[in-house]
């Protein structure tokens, strides 16, 4: 399955974009999706255990993700 | 005479993410009850300087549907934690100029300490948690992401080398 994977702020200029797309397996995990964005080119532009979202909350690495889900890396926040 | 709040639901709330100024007295208009004896207004601005540069603004961008989402939950919680009347908080995002108002809290409650407390509940909330970033201008040219994580780090070297922060 492919997975989008949304990017705000610091990290979407890193990569230049505000999403990038990466496949994975069925059953993969957060842990997964984040391994594989940063083989695909994102190891230097991400820290190693980046905050994600899935559906717009705050996931765990051990989350499980489907192609339908909604998920976004979250750059350190800084609002207020 | 007339009062001049109505009744609100009471935990009544309202949240919202928007790009056009923010206006407090239409928050404290929408936490205003006859039963609440204080209101308890925070107001976060843009200050022109960070780390000792120079700001001449900051741009505000946000996760808008997922900010809106957490602040909702940070807003219920501060509700149950305070029994608030009501709770109103809104964030701006965009380009701010020095001064102008990036965030709002109102909160009304019988008493002034639940009020204050929940306001001040609210916005160390959304400075841990709500999906909202700032790039500051400076007033040589430059920009750049604020990383809070980053100053931790650097205040967390600079107390244990002794320095003052």
């Amino acid at each position: 399955m492919t997975i989008t994977v949304l990017l705000f702020a610091s990290y979407a200029d890193a990569f230049g974009r505000g999403a990038v797309a990466v496949s994975a397996q069925p059953g993969a995990t957060v842990a997964d999706i984040v391994a594989r964005v940063r083989a695909d080119g994102g190891a230097h532009r991400l820290p190693p255990h980046p905050l994600v979202a899935v559906n717009r909350e705050y996931a765990p690495y051990d989350r499980i993700v489907t192609a339908d889900d909604e998920v976004a890396l979250i750059p350190p926040v800084a609002g207020g | 005479m007339t009062p001049l709040a109505l009744a609100v639901a009471p935990g009544s709330t309202h949240v919202a993410v928007v790009d056009h100024a923010l206006d407090v007295n239409g928050l404290v208009r929408i936490v205003a009850d006859p039963g609440a004896g204080a209101t308890s207004v925070f107001v976060g601005t843009v200050r022109d300087t960070n780390e000792g540069r120079p700001v001449i603004g900051i741009d505000y961008q946000a996760y808008a549907a997922m900010a809106e989402r957490e602040l909702q939950a940070i807003v219920d919680e501060a509700g149950q934690r305070f029994g608030t009347r009501a709770i109103a908080a809104e964030h701006r995002v965009g380009f701010l100029a020095i001064g102008e108002i990036s965030v709002a809290i109102a909160a009304s409650h019988e008493r002034r300490g639940a009020a204050c407390d929940a306001t001040r509940y609210v916005i160390e909330q959304i400075k841990r948690r709500l999906p909202v970033w700032k790039r500051e201008h400076y007033a040589d040219g430059t920009r750049e992401w604020v990383d809070p994580t980053r100053s931790v780090a650097v205040l967390a070297t600079a107390t244990e080398t002794g320095a003052s922060a």
